[in-house]
């Protein structure tokens, strides 16, 4: 597996690319899961979030996804509020990211090939001019003689290669990826991170929620840790 | 490798094997039924239209003959009378022979020829323009003819309140079917975009548009729908062409006269459903995007 990502998974970007601010969020008559956090994702910085299960990992990230909105505080993406954009915005915002989900949502009716074209297919984009940029990609993650093979024929680390492909196919100027590594023995994972650096180290921003420290530790990015809905250490 | 994966293209919105066929044959069925109810209504429109104009076209006079005068001759004269008048495309003179061979299969040849008969005179009328009893009545009274006119207006009445009834329920059936078609479309297609709300979710994750995301669905159902629709109407339009060709311009049966632009009638039938479809999916699929947040 070449260490370096093909040309059509490069990017670069100048400004934050993602900033909290005394952000909070709770639920109606429930207690608060993110209480002001303040936190910075510099463009082309590579972070790990940690903390224990309930910690309101997976609710920063998806305030970052743009599925939730901070009930105090406020959210910016790229260098824009996005605290609470409209539908077509929100969409312009998760163009701009690569989102790699627990439950992984691939498409098991479409090849490996077409799950990791899925963007640019939404996009518009003609077969014919991304078929080879994605074939490149599938080849990068190691996935290059399964382009055919639909989801259910592949192993688990084989999907969470195709999750990634998929997320980077577009060049996204930021990763976002939910414990990514989860299940995965830890030689798998550490092949998996390195996919993850090596979009990284073109400039791309990364952040992984991992409750896997000694992970976090290895990769030798920034650790951010929640505990109780406060970002308890690495935040802004 | 490369021009393998390009030339199978499977669309990003999954078939439903199980239960769409069964959808679609659903669709069809409605589709078939609303489409020969509207022929129904269409036939029995003409049916209506066409006793009712047959009525309008015809007149019936009772010439009573003066004194020294036969009524072969009163006859005779309110004919000439009437000939003359606008809107009268022809008036004959009933002879005796004629209205006993009309009574014979009800009374029976052995009375008839001591039977009084009355005097009439057939008027058959421009179908277009016809002439109303008023006129015929005021024509024979400046003819010097004593008659009554009988312009079937009555019996005339009854047949068209029979025949708007009649177009009224076939109209009815059709709308009934129609939008029975109209819901199972609706309904087929709010399941099959529910059933699809993970995938909705992640094209939205992946920085789909709504508009996008909604035209995927609008396409796939607007699509089987108009399948669906050309199944059932091609069926129905193979019925009506059979029906016009064994036939002929009457039809099989006087009460439903079909005829061939009734084939051409149902060529929107594909169309109107997919629109139906389309606008279900997007709604739907535009629902469930925005109550999914």
């Amino acid at each position: 597996m070449p260490v370096q990502p093909p040309r059509a998974a490069l990017t670069a970007s100048a400004t934050d690319t993602a900033r909290l601010s005394g952000v909070g969020f709770g639920y109606a008559d429930g207690p608060g899961v993110l209480r002001d956090v303040n936190l910075i994702l510099p463009a082309g910085s590579f972070h790990f979030l940690t903390g224990p299960a309930g910690s309101g990992k997976s609710t920063l990230l998806k305030l970052l996804t743009l599925e939730a909105r901070p009930t105090a505080g406020r959210v910016e993406l790229f260098g824009e509020d996005a605290g609470s954009p409209s539908r077509a915005a929100r969409a312009g915002f998760r163009r701009r990211m690569g989102l790699i989900l627990q439950d992984l949502r691939l498409l098991d009716h479409l090849s490996a090939f077409d799950n990791a074209a899925l963007p640019l297919r939404l996009a518009g984009g003609k077969r014919e001019g991304y078929a080879g940029d994605v074939m490149e990609i599938l080849d990068w993650v190691g996935l290059g003689g399964r382009g055919e093979d639909r989801p259910p024929a592949l192993s688990g680390h084989e999907k969470r290669r195709l999750v990634f492909a998929r997320a980077v196919v577009t060049s996204p100027e930021l990763i976002i990826a939910d414990e990514p590594t989860g299940g995965l023995d830890s030689a798998t994972g550490g092949r998996l991170l390195k996919l993850f650096q090596a979009m990284n180290r073109v400039g791309t921003t990364v952040l992984i929620a991992s409750h896997d420290e000694a992970l976090a530790k290895a990769s030798g990015a920034s650790v951010l840790r929640l505990r109780e809905g406060r970002v308890v250490g690495g935040g802004a | 490798m490369i021009g393998r994966l390009i030339s199978r293209r499977p669309g990003i919105v999954p078939r439903n094997r199980g239960g769409e066929p069964w959808l679609a044959a659903v669709i069809a069925v409605l589709c078939l039924l609303a489409c020969l109810s509207a022929v129904g209504a269409m036939a029995a429109d003409r049916a209506a239209q066409g006793w009712a104009r047959q009525l309008r076209a015809e007149a019936t006079v009772q010439v009573r003959p003066r004194v020294g005068e036969t009524g072969a001759e009163a006859a005779a004269r309110a004919a000439q009378t009437l000939a003359g008048v606008a809107g009268v495309e022809e008036a004959a003179a009933m002879d005796r022979e004629t209205a006993e061979a009309l009574l014979r299969p009800w009374v029976g040849a052995a009375v008839l020829p001591d039977l009084p008969l009355p005097y009439l005179v057939t008027v058959r009328l421009d179908p277009d323009a016809p002439a109303s009893a008023v006129s015929l009545s005021r024509a024979l009274a400046s003819g010097g003819v004593d008659a009554t006119v009988d312009d079937h207006s009555l019996w005339r009445r009854e047949v068209e309140r029979s025949a708007a009834l009649i177009t009224a329920l076939a109209v009815a059936a059709f709308l009934l079917t129609a939008g029975a078609a109209g819901a199972a479309i609706v309904y087929a297609t709010q399941a099959g975009v529910a059933a699809q709300r993970t995938l909705i979710e992640t094209l939205s994750l992946t920085g789909a548009e709504d508009g996008r995301i909604a035209r995927l669905f609008q396409t796939r159902y607007a699509l089987m729908a108009a399948g669906a629709g050309a199944a059932g109407a091609g069926v129905a339009m193979a019925l009506v062409a059979g029906l016009r060709f064994l036939g002929g311009p009457d039809g099989v049966t006087p009460a439903l006269p079909v005829a061939w632009s009734d084939v051409l009638m149902l060529s929107p039938c594909p169309l109107l459903a997919a629109t139906v479809a389309l606008v279900a999916a997007r709604i739907t699929a535009l629902a469930s995007l925005r109550g999914g947040g």
